[in-house]
């Protein structure tokens, strides 16, 4: 956001540095169960994002202290890898990482049924394998696939995705460059089958016009991502479910 | 035994997805919204005259009044053990609830850390408080023997249609074999015919095609008791 390049960010044509249009976000890959020993885990791969989350839980909340006796509390962690970024990251919270989780569990805890697990906890871990721009957003749609796939009762699954300006252009899903360079990132993240807005924060300048454009071209691009977390979660158990009986 | 079968439909649903739009009843694992019906777990669409409801795939135990489970004890004090029943929460077993009389401060003498124990489900409340007794047939301190643990939503499976599966391996294999809801399975027999069953239920975890599981499970044991010496 602050820095400064002779870069041209979008060309006359439209086009972005690595040839996407204004409107388009990048690549998508989501897959759904990908660890072991985790209740539930998710590998999502958004450009050139690398981006696991894995979900334990619910499980005994300790402390007792910060136990919640009519809900289930969601604890998260956001963590980049050292390797995760080019200048090797500093390991351990910083101010960034602790933002992060705390947007990432209040975003959650919109959909989760928590008030189903009194003082129990619900533990959620994403690890940025690999940033490119755009990794809270990314979190957010691995941690929600994550949960799903640990049979966490919910209302819905959250997509997440950015939108915001560079070179005065209203831009979809910002990549490192722009996200540098550019004048305002807008990361939001959404229920699908209501339209909520769960996270919605503005790092830099827009008029009022843009953002409601940028608010816009991300709901679109979260419907989008939502096709796909639901993809990856059937693709998971399609193959798994032939036979299922009850007997009571 | 009232049994319920999914089989028209092995529809998986997400949270979120739609169920149902015009006005069908919800069962389990489903909400509504502007009479809209919508999955709020991850599991199989199962259809019913009831209504609709979703059986989940994965997710953790959760303990319901009557539930049959198997427990290991946590912790010990003068008046309760404290007994992991495979959920989210710790379940006490109070000295009441157990079919000795124990005199306060002796409960060591009956119960240690890590002894394995059949018990019920007595009451579950609604800030999920969970109350377990021993107090019932059947129910016991396990002795010797070895768990399996599985997912509790195969527990079914294991089971069978009526208990076939389960009466199969017990009959074959020689062994007693008793399966907790919380997907805890105790097996006891010889080593030998212990480890047969622990494969055949492992087997049966493992192989999810449908229909003659019974057969299945029939040769699967047939072939491993002949490769274990020809008995």
């Amino acid at each position: 956001m602050s820095g400064h390049t002779d870069m041209i960010l979008v060309d006359e044509n439209g086009i972005r540095i690595d040839g996407r249009t204004v409107d388009q976000h990048r690549p998508f890959k989501i897959e759904a169960g990908v660890l072991n020993n985790a209740d539930g885990s998710a590998y999502v791969e958004i450009g050139k994002n690398k981006i696991l989350a894995a979900v334990y839980g619910p499980r005994e909340c300790h402390p007792k202290h910060m136990q919640n006796p009519t809900k289930a509390i969601i604890q998260c962690k956001y963590n980049m890898q050292t390797f995760s970024v080019s200048d090797r990251k500093k390991p351990g919270p910083d101010r960034r990482s602790i933002e992060i989780s705390k947007i990432t569990a209040e975003a959650l805890e919109n959909v989760v049924l928590t008030e189903l697990y009194p003082r129990a906890s619900i533990d959620v871990y994403i690890e940025v394998l690999q940033a490119n721009a755009g990794t809270r957003c990314a979190g957010l749609t691995a941690a929600s696939v994550a949960l799903a796939d640990a049979g966490i009762p919910m209302r819905d699954i959250i997509p997440a995705c950015a939108a915001g300006k560079a070179d005065n252009k209203v831009l979809l899903d910002l990549n490192k460059e722009e996200d540098n360079f550019g004048q305002a990132d807008v990361p939001i993240a959404i229920v699908p089958s209501t339209d909520e807005i769960v996270l919605l924060q503005m790092d830099g300048n827009m008029t009022r016009d843009e953002l409601d454009k940028a608010i816009s071209m991300a709901m679109g691009a979260c419907h989008e991502l939502y096709d796909v977390q639901k993809d990856a979660l059937k693709r998971r158990y399609a193959k798994r479910v032939v036979e299922v009986e009850t007997d009571e | 035994m009232k049994r319920k079968s999914i089989k028209p439909s092995h529809e998986i649903v997400v949270p979120g997805d739609i169920l149902d739009t015009k006005g069908v009843s919800g069962g389990e694992n489903t909400y509504v919204v502007d009479g809209i019906l919508y999955a709020s777990i991850l599991g199989v669409k199962n259809v019913s005259p009831d209504g609709i409801s979703v059986v989940p795939i994965s997710g953790c135990y959760m303990p319901k009044n009557g539930d049959v489970v198997i427990g290991i004890i946590n912790d010990v004090s003068a008046s309760n053990w404290i007994v992991d029943i495979n959920a989210p929460y710790q379940a006490p077993l109070h000295v009441s609830e157990v079919p000795w009389k124990v005199e306060f401060g002796d409960t060591l003498r009956y119960l240690n850390i890590g002894d394995t124990v059949l018990l019920k489900v007595l009451m579950v409340d609604e800030n999920k408080k969970i109350q377990v007794t021993m107090n019932d047939s059947g129910l016991r301190k396990l002795e010797g023997g070895q768990i399996v643990n599985l997912s509790y939503s195969k527990v079914s499976r294991v089971i069978g249609k009526n208990g076939s599966v389960i009466q199969i391996l017990e009959n074959m294999t020689d062994c007693r074999i008793l399966i907790g809801h919380n997907g805890r399975i105790w097996i006891s027999g010889n080593d030998e015919s212990a480890d047969i069953a622990r494969q055949a239920i492992e087997y049966i975890i493992e192989d999810l095609r449908s229909g003659n599981l019974t057969e299945r499970v029939q040769t699967f044991i047939e072939e491993r008791i002949r490769g274990s010496g020809g008995e």
